[in-house]
């Protein structure tokens, strides 16, 4: 008997085992400069780093591998392969996946070759210029390490019949065998062609692709057999409904016949159950050549498709009304209709024998195909909110039916478990926190949200009270992470063991292991997005929580020490030092502009659609777990579907918003004399006089080492001193967005918090324009001080104007509570109605402040690690002890 | 060379755990040798300080290296790794030293023949080996040395091929019997030399056995170009090698995980040589031979290696150390499919 052959592994950062348990591996086709003609742009263009997204989102897309071309006859595809596979190789999320390197010309291939730490894949060689050649590139692939597609391709041309593909292939074979190429390291790639060209010759090309597959799998041993599959359907283009039916029927059958790899678009492809009938017959005719007359059928077919259009798509909109009923519940959960729900589900409950078995039964089974969806990659957040939607109406609906049920019988509903979820004392955003609400809700665990600013006891308490299987916190400002290790120390106080789950913006893993989980000998994990919130709470109700758990801890005991070893490095200069090395400017020289308008401005009721004008949506799309930048994400070939829907119906939300005025947007904001004093504080005068100080706002100073040439910066630098005698000037805002809670809970009471989150979503992205609209009436009006400013709102997004407006809180001025010499100095509460929490945190969420710079040079930046000397200076400036302070200053603290 | 150096490499090695030598750098700093010393009668005009550029003490002080090489074998060492850690043209760069890596390699291997040659003559049951070594060299061909520009590069692949391939000819001119890639932080420096060792094979027209070993330097466990152990050895399972191990950077227990990792998975024999501990404030290593073998045994005791040593902090007392404990345990039994998870 022959040695077993070993399997194929391929290698990024992280390894890839090609094999029967792994399953069919999609090769992502977009970073392809002849597939892609956006990939094409891009990298003519050298906008490299947009280029490297596409390879991100295929990979987030669930590409296991990611195949890159840059065989342009206007490139330097030598130096574009590699620089772009340097890039990719800096990016450890794309760069854990293998390579593979595609091109016709080999000295390409070599040069990315020569880039890639890990196992790749070669695509490909062939024997078209004859055995030498082939044998010479199949030693030098080799020698580099890599596995190798091999062409059905020969001196004589492409083969394009069954026997020229087997005779080829095992010709490639037996000669690379007989040189010692591993045989698990060799892909074939038999030609998948175009069909239904009107061709006849070309009618059989798939089916000859598929025997031609099976040939190989049972011939050739340890040979794997790959294609480029959007080719097949070439001639269809610009019909995707056909061209995505004939992709998904044609990988059905090549993998039933042993293809286990392939170039695909992921953002393309249906799932094969999914095609309407009359589609699938035609695609499948063709597909399998099962009759003569197949290719003009399907022609006509995509015509009519074509002619359909939009208006016949209604009628087909409805056709899913005709199927049995779990198909109508199934497809109104996926797709997200509410429409008919509650009528199937009455018809689903006259079927049933209790009114719980439609929830445990027909419902479930169609949020098990979401989940597995959502799973898969194949949906994306938005619809699986929409999904969420449509199963909170059906069980509000059949709610009163399951309590007289209950009644009668006194029986309990079955689920996975119950989470009980909060957003900690002191803070009030939960936009992440519902979001993770529905996704596991849409998992069959009861999730009982408790709201936002809710303090530890009355979270316990209910924990203990529901007899909760999962506690999870969240929170988006800094002091939140605080009361999460509070809530740690209770439970821990209180002898309880329910898992603690810990997610939103400014929490990490990090923090989680160094911070939380120390204080609490039952399970704490961190969670990092809605999508990992399924398998860890899944793991955590279920058989083998033990394993996991102790997974986890041993994995944040790791964190623990490795912050242990990179905390241990890291130095700061003396606070002295750091003030001698401040950022200097030349005072004298320097002119400060006089604001036309000094003392406090309100606002009130700004008109919304100026604000809507100056929206930034890239953190719209980001909020609902969409990547990818404004305006391209609409044309994304992954999300732009999706992203298109959601910002259609962000719209439609937006101008209900402005004709029915439902949210009001105001502001407040002042313009005051300033100097800076001493220790990096900043006075803010009443008058020109500068003798009655309104308020001292006590800036922090950069400590951390620094390269001998730079300064330690402090936002006091941006203020001229006292002693310059230079007449300065500082300014301070607040802007809210009210209307939004109130417009959320009417859609919650609704059962929809697809609406719900938009809302909030959408009343942040108001006050956010609201804010750097108001910034820009500042600097040309109120203040005046860049008057002829002339910026594009793209150049607004990018800030490319003078000043900045850091707000307590920012990397810069981290410690929150000078939001309260903010709040008094500019009488915010009175002024506008916005209010500050125990955490500072603001009130309304969707509400923005900070100070005003406007001095040139003044940037963003991050004040870092401080050292204790700094802390005792600062406690003592703010009159606060020393412990208080280093309470706000805590992730500062080196 | 007459003797099939590989077949008598198996035979050992399905026998028993063989032994690797310690550190070169701690030996040599007990010499307290100044900047004449480096210098020797050979580079007295050259234009660089030469002082801590060990690789030149081959040439000129070889009677030192010879000697540590024999303290090693005399506690139990198979293998002396030759005193070539930086010599490619890359590394010497630093030092203006480039035109003479041929000679720093060659008179490394000769050092370290010239030793193995008297134990193995004097213990002909025993006989000792020569590991010429290939050092990552001080770039990286992975990682931008720019934040800013993370496509940039130091080194290109070629110019390490370039650089490895000189350092091996001379490595076995001078007599080694085995290549050794060693501290591999990035494992597309180690692709570079595993293609310079196979062009030197096809040139000379005959093998010898390669080993590779590579270094995790915190507790990301991976290494500093960001691979797993697992990805580590895919990425250098074509050349077709005696051993895949880990040395440097921490101490055994710390190695010790990926260690057992790499032996779940790897078709190769396995190597550990790991420091003796963790240096202290003062960049010395305290650990004493009795610790770091309590360290080492539950690797040994747990059947995960085949070839065992020491690097950083090592001296002749822990190899002892280690030899002893090796002697007590089986060797790891070689693998022939692998498991990834």
């Amino acid at each position: 008997m022959t040695k077993q052959i070993p399997d194929m592994i391929l290698s990024g950062l992280e390894p890839l085992v090609v094999n029967e348990t792994t399953g069919f591996v999609n090769v992502g086709e977009r970073a392809n400069v002849t597939g892609s003609r956006k990939f094409a742009r891009l990298i003519g263009e050298e906008s490299y780093e947009e280029a490297v997204d596409v390879a991100r989102v295929q990979v987030e897309d669930g590409a296991q591998i990611i195949d890159i071309n840059m065989d342009d006859a206007m490139l330097d595809g030598v130096a574009a392969m590699r620089r772009y596979l340097n890039l990719l190789a800096s990016e450890p999320d794309i760069a854990r996946v293998p390579f593979m390197i595609d091109s016709s010309k080999f000295e390409i291939i070599e040069a990315g070759l020569q880039c890639v730490q890990g196992k790749a894949i070669v695509n490909s060689i062939s024997l078209k210029e004859g055995e030498e050649e082939f044998v010479k590139h199949a030693k030098t692939v080799m020698r580099y390490g890599a596995a190798v597609v091999v062409m059905a391709f020969d001196e004589k041309g492409q083969a394009d019949t069954y026997q020229r593909r087997i005779d080829i292939c095992k010709r490639s074979y037996d000669t690379l065998v007989g040189i010692g190429f591993p045989p698990q390291d060799i892909v074939f790639d038999p030609n998948i062609f175009p069909i239904a060209t009107g061709i006849p010759e070309h009618d059989n090309y798939a089916v000859d692709f598929f025997e031609a597959t099976k040939w190989i799998k049972e011939n050739l041993p340890g040979a794997h057999v790959s294609g480029g599959v959007s080719n097949v359907s070439f001639s269809f283009r610009g019909n995707d409904v056909v061209r995505e039916a004939m992709h998904s029927v044609f990988l059905y059958h090549a993998i039933k016949n042993g293809m286990d790899m392939g170039i695909v678009n992921a953002g393309m492809l249906t799932v094969y159950d999914d095609i309407p009938k009359d589609l699938l017959e035609c695609v499948e005719d063709v597909v399998l050549n099962r009759r003569e007359d197949a290719a003009e059928r399907l022609i006509d077919f995509a015509e009519q498709v074509k002619d359909q259009a939009i208006g016949a798509k209604e009628t087909d909109k409805l056709k899913w009304r005709e199927g049995e009923l779990q198909e109508r519940i199934t497809h109104a959960l996926v797709k997200g209709i509410t429409e008919f729900i509650e009528e199937d589900v009455e018809e689903a409950r006259q079927q049933a024998e209790k009114p719980l078995h439609v929830i445990e039964g027909p419902l479930m089974t169609g949020m098990n195909v979401v989940g597995d969806l959502f799973g898969d990659g194949k949906m994306f957040l938005p619809q699986v909110v929409k999904s969420a939607r449509v199963m909170k109406k059906a069980v509000a609906y059949l709610l009163p039916y399951i309590e007289e049920e209950k009644r009668a019988s006194g029986d309990e509903a079955q689920n996975n478990g119950t989470i009980l979820m909060a957003t900690v004392k002191g803070d009030v955003h939960d936009i992440g926190k519902n979001i993770v609400g529905v996704v596991l809700s849409c998992n069959n665990f009861e999730v009982i949200d408790l709201g936002v600013m809710v303090p530890p006891e009355k979270i316990l308490d209910e924990a203990q009270a529901v007899n909760a299987d999962i506690i999870g916190l969240s929170g988006l400002i800094t002091p939140s992470l605080d009361e999460m290790v509070t809530v740690a120390q209770m439970m821990q106080e209180r002898d309880m063991d329910v898992p603690l789950l810990v997610g939103g913006a400014t929490t990490s893993k990090v923090h989680t292991a160094v911070k939380i989980e120390p204080e609490y000998t039952g399970a704490v994990v961190h969670v990092l997005d809605a999508s990992k919130s399924v398998p860890v709470a899944t793991a955590l109700v279920g058989e083998n929580r033990s394993n996991f758990v102790a997974d986890v801890r041993s994995e944040y005991v790791d964190v623990r020490e490795k912050n242990a070893k990179k905390r241990s490095k890291k130095t700061v200069a003396s606070l002295e030092q750091a003030r001698e090395n401040a950022m200097k400017f030349d005072w004298a020289s320097y002119t400060p502009v006089t604001p036309s308008q000094l003392g406090v401005q309100v606002i009130k009721d700004y008109p919304l659609a100026e604000i809507v004008e100056r929206f930034d949506w890239t953190p719209f799309f980001k909020s609902w777990q969409l990547a990818g930048k404004y305006p391209d994400i609409l044309q994304d070939s992954v999300v732009g579907e999706e992203a298109t829907k959601l910002f259609d119906e962000a719209q439609e939300q937006l101008q209900r918003i402005i004709e029915n005025k439902l949210f009001q947007c105001m502001a407040v904001f002042g313009l005051f004399p300033a100097n800076g004093i001493e220790n990096d504080s900043t006075e803010l005068y009443a008058d020109e006089n500068r003798d009655t100080v309104l308020a001292t706002l006590h800036h922090l100073r950069q400590q951390a080492d620094r390269p001998a040439d730079k300064p330690y910066r402090s936002l006091a630098d941006f203020v001229a001193p006292k002693t310059s005698e230079v007449n300065d000037y500082m300014g301070a805002f607040a802007v809210s967005c009210f209307g939004a809670e109130a417009l959320a809970e009417e859609y919650e009471a609704n059962h929809d918090d697809y609406n719900a989150i938009m809302i909030k979503a959408l009343a942040d992205r108001f006050a956010e324009a609201f804010a750097e609209l108001l910034h820009e009436k500042i600097r040309k009006e109120a203040w005046g001080y860049a008057a002829t400013e002339n910026l594009s709102n793209e150049e607004l997004i990018k800030e490319a104007y003078q000043g900045i407006r850091p707000a307590p809180g920012y990397p810069a001025c981290p410690e929150h509570t000078e939001k309260g010499t903010l709040w008094k100095l500019l009488n915010v509460e009175e002024n506008i109605g916005s209010t500050l929490t125990e955490s500072f945190a603001m009130n309304p969420a969707a509400s923005v402040s900070g100070w005003y710079f406007a001095h040139p040079e003044a940037r963003y930046f991050g004040l870092g690690k401080i050292g204790q000397d700094q802390v005792e200076d600062y406690a003592q400036r703010k009159g606060m002890n020393k412990e208080f302070a280093e309470k706000w200053l805590r992730p500062n603290l080196a | 060379m007459s003797r099939d150096v590989s077949q008598q490499l198996n035979e050992i090695l399905s026998k028993r755990i063989m032994m690797l030598d310690g550190a070169m750098g701690t030996m040599i700093q007990r010499h307290k040798l100044e900047e004449e010393d480096f210098r020797g009668d050979h580079y007295p005009d050259h234009s660089h300080p030469l002082k801590g550029n060990n690789d030149l003490l081959s040439i000129t002080r070889p009677q030192i290296i010879e000697d540590i090489h024999g303290a090693y074998f005399e506690v139990g060492s198979d293998f002396a790794t030759t005193n070539s850690f930086n010599g490619t043209t890359i590394a010497q760069a630093d030092y203006a030293m480039e035109e003479h890596v041929h000679d720093i390699n060659f008179y490394a291997a000769q050092c370290a023949r010239s030793a193995a040659d008297k134990w193995t003559e004097k213990t002909p049951d025993k006989p000792r080996f020569v590991i010429g070594a290939l050092g990552p060299t001080n770039r990286t061909a992975s990682i931008s040395p720019d934040v800013n520009d993370p496509g940039k590069r130091l080194v290109t692949f070629d110019d390490l091929r370039i650089a490895y391939k000189q350092a091996c000819h001379s490595l076995l001119e001078g007599g080694a019997d085995i290549i050794m890639i060693e501290t591999i932080f990035d494992c597309l420096n180690a692709k570079a030399a595993l293609f310079a060792v196979d062009e030197v094979k096809e040139e000379l027209g005959r093998s010898f056995p390669v080993m590779v070993s590579g270094t995790i330097t915190d507790a990301s466990g991976r290494t500093l170009s960001g691979q797993t152990v697992e990805a580590f050895w895919v990425s250098m399972t074509h050349g077709h090698l005696l051993s895949i191990g880990l040395n440097c950077a921490t101490g055994a227990n710390d190695m010790a995980p990926y260690i057992k990792r790499l032996d779940k998975i790897a078709t190769d024999l396995i190597s550990a040589h790991p420091n003796a501990g963790l240096p202290n404030e003062f960049g010395e290593y305290d650990q004493t031979p009795e610790e770091m073998a309590k360290e080492v045994e539950t690797l040994v005791a747990g059947g995960h290696v085949n070839i065992l040593g020491g690097c950083c902090g090592s001296t002749p007392e822990h190899i002892a150390a280690l030899a002893q404990l090796a002697a007590k345990y089986p060797p790891r039994q070689r693998k022939d499919s692998q498991q990834v998870a």
